[in-house]
């Protein structure tokens, strides 16, 4: 394999790691990336047991069937895109999924297809987490619409993205962008966050 | 600015949305039949209905799922959502428009 | 100084606050919690500004949002508004406000003369002398641009930044007056998630206004207090104040404007100024209270005529005596409680004219109690006084009204508190297309039934007494929660308090003056556009009927208040012209924003670099670094040319060019769309949606598909290889992957479902380098080692997988330039890393990078297209001269409108090169073609140029075109008439100009 250091983020011309500090104070929002994440999206009929029990097998889990929820795996957060597509997310130290759920889905209508390279992950929580989301997207983030464990695709901004809203008391989210949006996304959460005070960490 | 629930993921906002026009218009299979009057008039010719439309749309910031809106595009009230592929729902157009 | 109007006690103003202020240059002081207009009425400051058209001295008529007079631009150079009511503005330290409309000052204005040439002024007047001759147009408007416009545009960029965002709510409660905070207290209560927006700084609405009112037992205010105490302790609860609820839109979807630091002398650094609320509210209650309604009588204008409610809310809740000497006119009971008022602050009730021929009421009788001279069954006749009224002429009416008895006894006055009843503020109702009705006994309009999921509630609903108000404002709450799932549990009752209303009255709506209609002495209906009765009566004479006609053709109604004030006076005295009720005549659309909103809200945030994104590929940085120019394709950045020191743009694209064809070039086409294509039937599906035949293609080869609408148009182009039986990659154009994405998932999923095919965008998985040239093969051979590149092992139109500079990649053999070329897949991670290794490696053969002009230079020397450059959306393959790529033995998409008889016409434009006559002219793209020059300013147009370049490889310029029959005119001259009158010859020839036989890409 080739040498890591040679990967970039999309993220890597803002030079995060040097705003990063470690105690986010009385900042508002908390902002990161969290790069090189494997994503692997999962096509196939949420009608066929056969297609339900070989995901599980290789997943850990079962898949969410419900909209708009995310479930958690083996090693991998599970995010209910539609109704029959999900993303199996896991951080780039884990073993490749890909390969194995092909090999558990052989011979079913299925497509199972790397796409987290396509992707980087901007998380954003803090006590003012779900406001600033709200200046860019249009979905309601209330708790009790889109409580924590709840995930969904939409648009923030201009960009095209996916919302996981993280377990916890105070407001965590990931959000997927594609990575030749992310430049643009960053500091647009970063400006529409800036009247609550921004920290960054690592 | 409309609100429309996505069968699949819920209530969203029209912006996530892309309108697809009239429901129901199957792509004609034997085309080689067809005059050039009647193939225009699959390609080209919507209607144009003040009341109750059946028309498609998809979900294209989500799912990205075609379905199917039953709107009044008087009151631009949405009476129904389904699925692509199935009957519209009984609707009493009278009342409702 | 304490200002001379000032009470010494009462009102909610702080007078251990005090706050100084410029107007029209001058400095004034007030207090906190003075609005611009009750300090400048302390000051006894009431000529403000100049009408419209006459330019007639204008004062301060109403203490709200109604005003269509007191027009004020705030600020100074690039930090300015214009059109703010001063009415609405908080004073703030420093504010420095101005009069508009006036040249060279408001006390003297040179186009009062207007006023004397009124009668040459008539309503129309724009439509009638503009429309001949047209020669003058030019000359009257450099006159009306000086004369005429409200307020003047900020002289630089906008210093402040502007904040929007989304929101959703339960219930929204519209204005915080008695009736909205009953509203919002009995909906909070409930548990639902309640927003209630008032447009001012503190809650109350009418209350502040009043002295004496009591609910629950207490002072109202006290009650006020504890309700917004309440309020602000419920979690579920949001109170935004100073926030202006402008517009109601489809499916109960809210515009808001909210002014976060308007009213702060220090503004700080990280606050945007105003914030734009886009709310989807579940369900609405409208409780906006209603506005008064001024009396229509001769020269009704003047300053020092006010609304009776506003002289109420100076007095009571600024502290500021109007005027010394006052007339109240009114037609109904309830404004003489602003005659017991004035009476009660020290201002000399001169009289109180009274429309009606039985003056009764309660508060008509305190008012006789109190001593009040009271003139029952008259009228204000006429008005003095210039720049401040100071004399009304009062006379008894006939029987009918519609005439004086006499010419009536003169009264002095410094103000005349005028009251014609109230109009419910049915504004956002009616926006949200609820019916309208008319109530005859309020004589006002009311909401109907709503058309959304809404609920109009107290003085808004035309129910003017307290005590309606809350049990209205405490119902409406308490339903809308219910309504969206939340029962009512821990809600008391409604609060209490007396119920009062303002009648009786009597609707006399054209009050009679001393002269005629029109001749002599004008009945303002809207003050703002200067639209008076006789404008309305003879835009009726003229012939229009329709009130929306009338309005467009007299303006009455228009301008930045849209007729708050005028609009039901203007019904009224056309319904009488007509001899018609009311309700016949019906009222003019009611539009969006109640109140204007500054522009700044509607960007927000998505200006300069945020205005739109800037996509950028994996290998941007490395461009940059470069000193590549960009162009922006689509939303992405890409590469144009990478100029050298010392090089224009021509220079510089030559120079890639040739690189290209004699040694190595590299691009960076990670922008190309990808889709992944998965399914037992992915190769039907293909077959389907390319106009060639996809079903044989061969595991790792690739092929080259054009995709059409169902109009038989070119839509996208592109290579899609086979990766597996079941498994196909396609490319799209960098602009259309989005669009060619959904053009597949519609055929897929509304017109063969039955087909197994998922569909997957991968654009951005991928890196991609593109390395074309002569060299490629050599270069590419230096970094892998388990790829086989010998032209045998590895042909045109195939891939294979390996590594690449020691990374994953997957390799295509296809060309875009024509010459032998890889482009080069690797995880979008390492592709600035394979991007440097080719650069490092690449330079022993010169490798140059190249941009997308060289690209276009190179593959129109091949006579290769461009979706969306040589295609406009009206061109089919056969106009291409791409039969070769449509089958004819099975369906696609698009296939039946290519055999329509209009897809056979000889005169279909086809596309066809062009060389000039001079090999160094090279043609304009867009330039049209003719067959001949002819004389005139029109000619025959056969066509355009589509693509044109200048061609190092050819060593003269190239072109492509769409010519009308272009085929059949291979080698004929043609024209290209430019802007400069030159005229460029060329002749038609083949597309192709380079390598016709396709040895080099092959090779």
């Amino acid at each position: 394999m080739v040498e890591a250091y040679l990967r970039q983020s999309p993220l890597s011309q803002l030079a995060l790691p040097s705003r990063a500090v470690s105690e986010a104070g009385d900042a508002g929002v908390v902002m990161s990336e969290r790069p090189f994440r494997r994503i692997v999206n999962l096509r196939g009929d949420p009608k066929s047991d056969a297609f339900l029990s070989a995901a599980k097998s290789t997943l850990g889990a079962d898949l969410p069937l419900a909209p708009n929820s995310a479930a958690a795996g083996k090693d991998t957060s599970l995010l209910w895109l539609g109704p029959d597509e999900w993303w199996a997310i896991s951080e780039d130290n884990t073993p490749p999924l890909a390969d194995k759920l092909r090999d558990a889905l052989s011979g079913q209508h299925t497509s199972v297809t790397d796409a987290g390279e396509g992707y980087t992950c901007i998380a954003v929580s803090g006590p003012k987490a779900i406001d600033t989301l709200a200046k860019g997207c249009t979905l309601d983030f209330h708790d009790s619409v889109f409580a924590p464990g709840s995930c969904a695709q939409s648009d923030m901004a201009k960009a095209a993205v996916v919302f996981h809203r993280l377990e916890g008391e105070t407001p965590s989210f990931e959000i997927y962008v594609r990575s030749s949006f992310a430049e643009y996304l960053w500091r647009w959460i970063e400006d529409a966050a800036g009247e609550y005070g921004i920290a960054v960490t690592g | 600015m409309l609100e429309i629930n996505c069968p699949y993921c819920g209530p969203r906002f029209e912006t996530e949305f892309s309108y697809g026009g009239e429901a129901h218009i199957e792509r004609p299979k034997d085309s080689e039949n067809l005059s050039d009057e009647e193939w225009g008039e699959y390609v080209f010719m919507n209607s144009n209905t003040k009341g109750v439309f059946l028309e498609r749309w998809v979900h294209t910031s989500g799912c990205r799922r075609w379905f199917n809106v039953a709107r009044d595009t008087v009151s631009y009230k949405i009476l129904a959502v389904y699925e692509t592929g199935t009957e519209p729902p009984e609707l009493d157009l009278r009342k409702d428009v | 100084m304490p200002a001379r109007f000032r009470l010494t006690e009462g009102g909610r103003i702080d007078r251990s606050n005090p706050i100084s202020f410029t107007f029209n240059g001058k400095v004034y002081q007030g207090f906190e919690g003075d609005t611009l207009a009750s300090a400048l009425l302390a000051n006894g400051v009431h000529l403000v500004g100049r009408s419209f058209k006459y330019h007639r001295p204008r004062g301060i008529m109403s203490a709200g949002a109604e005003e269509a007079n007191a027009l004020i631009q705030v600020g100074e150079g690039a930090r300015t508004d214009p059109n703010l009511r001063a009415t609405q503005i908080e004073l703030v330290d420093g504010l420095t406000a101005s009069s508009q409309n006036c040249w060279p000052s408001v006390e003297f204005d040179v186009s009062i003369v207007n006023n004397l040439a009124s009668r040459l002024i008539p309503s129309g007047f724009y439509y009638k002398t503009f429309m001949w001759p047209a020669s003058l147009w030019m000359t009257y408007e450099k006159v009306i641009r000086n004369a005429a416009g409200l307020g003047k545009a900020p002289e630089g960029p906008d210093p402040d930044s502007y904040d929007r965002t989304f929101a959703h709510c339960d219930v929204l409660v519209v204005g915080a007056g008695p009736t909205g905070l009953a509203a919002a207290l009995s909906a909070g209560r409930s548990g639902a998630r309640v927003i209630l927006s008032e447009q001012e700084a503190t809650l109350g609405g009418s209350l502040q206004s009043e002295p004496n009112l009591e609910i629950e037992g207490k002072p109202a205010l006290e009650w006020v207090e504890a309700a917004r105490a309440e309020l602000e302790g419920l979690e579920n609860v949001r109170l935004l104040t100073r926030t202006q609820t402008y517009g109601y839109f489809d499916h109960n979807f809210i515009g808001l404007m909210e002014n976060l630091t308007d009213h702060l002398k220090e503004k700080p650094a990280n606050l945007p100024r105003h914030r734009l609320w886009k709310l989807r509210a579940k369900q609405v209650v409208i409780a906006t209270g209603s506005i008064e309604r001024p009396l229509v009588f001769s020269d009704n204008d003047r300053p020092g005529i006010m609304l009776a409610s506003a002289c109420r809310t100076y007095l009571n809740r600024y502290g500021v005596k109007p005027g010394s000497k006052a007339v109240l006119f009114t037609n109904n009971d309830g404004a003489y409680a602003a005659a017991l008022d004035m009476h009660k602050a020290g201002i000399h009730v001169a009289a109180i004219v009274d429309l009606r021929a039985n003056s009764e009421g309660p508060l008509t009788e305190a008012a006789r109690d109190a001593g009040l001279r009271i003139l029952t069954d008259h009228a204000i006749i006429a008005t003095a006084g210039d720049k401040r009224v100071k004399a009304v002429q009062v006379a008894p009416l006939s029987a009918d009204g519609e005439s004086a008895r006499g010419g009536g006894e003169k009264i002095d006055c410094d103000l005349v508190a005028v009251s014609g009843g109230w109009n419910p503020t049915v504004h956002l109702h009616s926006q949200s297309r609820g019916k309208i009705l008319f109530d005859d006994s309020h004589a006002c309009f009311v909401p109907g039934d709503s058309a959304q999921a809404s609920t109009v509630a107290g003085a808004c609903n035309g129910s003017f007494g307290l005590g309606g108000c809350l049990s209205e404002g405490h119902d409406a709450g308490l339903a809308a929660a219910k309504a969206v799932g939340f029962d009512g549990k821990g809600s008391a009752s409604a609060p209490s308090a007396e119920d009062r209303d303002f009648l009786p009255a009597r609707w006399l709506w054209l009050v009679p003056g001393d002269k005629p209609l029109g001749h002599g002495g004008k009945h303002f209906v809207d003050v703002q556009n200067d639209v008076t009765a006789a404008d309305l009566h003879l835009a009726l004479r003229e012939g229009y009927r329709s009130i929306e006609h009338v309005k467009r053709y007299t303006t009455t109604g228009m301008g930045t208040d849209q007729g708050k004030t005028s609009n039901v006076n203007a019904i009224a005295i056309v319904s009488q012209y007509f001899g018609c009720p009311i309700p016949d005549v019906g009222v003019t659309t009611f539009r969006p924003p109640y109140t204007p909103v500054t522009f700044g809200v509607f960007a927000g945030r998505d200006i300069g670099d945020l205005l739109d994104p800037a996509r950028k590929t994996p290998m941007h940085a490395l461009h940059e670094q470069a000193g590549a120019a960009f162009e922006d394709v689509g939303q992405w950045k890409r590469p144009w040319y990478f100029p050298h020191d010392g090089e224009d743009m021509h220079q510089a694209v030559n120079r890639e060019v040739r690189a290209c064809r004699d040694s190595v070039g590299v691009m960076d086409a990670s922008t190309l769309g990808k889709i992944d294509i998965q399914g037992k039937d992915a190769a039907e599906f293909l077959n389907r949606i390319y106009t060639n035949a996809w079903l044989k293609l061969k595991i790792s080869s690739c092929r080259y598909g054009l995709m059409l609408g169902e109009n038989g148009m070119v839509m996208d182009d592109g290579v899609t290889s086979r990766l597996g039986e079941n498994h196909f990659l396609m490319t799209t154009t960098s602009g259309n992957a989005a669009p060619v994405l959904a053009h597949l998932e519609e055929y897929l999923q509304t017109e063969w479902p039955e087909l197994e095919v998922y569909l997957t965008s991968v654009t951005e998985q991928f890196a991609t380098v593109s390395i074309a040239g002569p060299n490629a093969r050599k270069l590419l051979a230096e970094l892998t080692d388990d790829i086989d590149l010998s032209a045998e092992a590895f042909p045109f139109m195939t891939f294979r997988q390996g590594r690449v500079a020691g990374i994953p990649a997957r390799v295509f053999r296809i060309s875009f330039t024509g010459d032998l070329s890889y482009e080069i897949n690797v995880p979008a991670s390492y592709g600035a890393a394979l991007w440097q290794a080719i650069m490092n490696t690449g330079e022993k053969y010169a490798i140059t990078p190249y941009g997308t002009e060289a690209m276009h230079v190179l593959r129109a020397e091949k006579g290769f297209i461009i979706v969306g450059q040589d295609t406009d959306g009206s061109v089919t393959p056969i106009d291409l001269g791409m039969d070769w790529i449509v089958s004819k033995t099975k369906d696609f998409v698009g296939r039946r409108s290519l055999y329509r008889a209009d897809m056979d016409k000889p005169d279909r434009k086809q596309l066809v090169g062009l060389l000039t006559d001079a090999p160094d002219t090279v043609l304009p793209e867009g330039a049209q073609l003719v067959e001949k020059i002819e004389t005139g300013p029109t000619m025959a147009m056969l066509g355009h140029v589509t693509s044109s370049y200048h061609s190092p490889n050819c060593e003269r310029s190239i072109a492509m075109a769409l010519i009308k029959g272009g085929r059949a005119r291979m080698g004929q001259k043609l024209y290209s008439p430019q802007a400069d009158g030159k005229v460029i010859t060329c002749s038609v020839s083949d597309v192709v100009f380079y390598d016709k036989e396709g040895e080099r890409t092959r090779g």
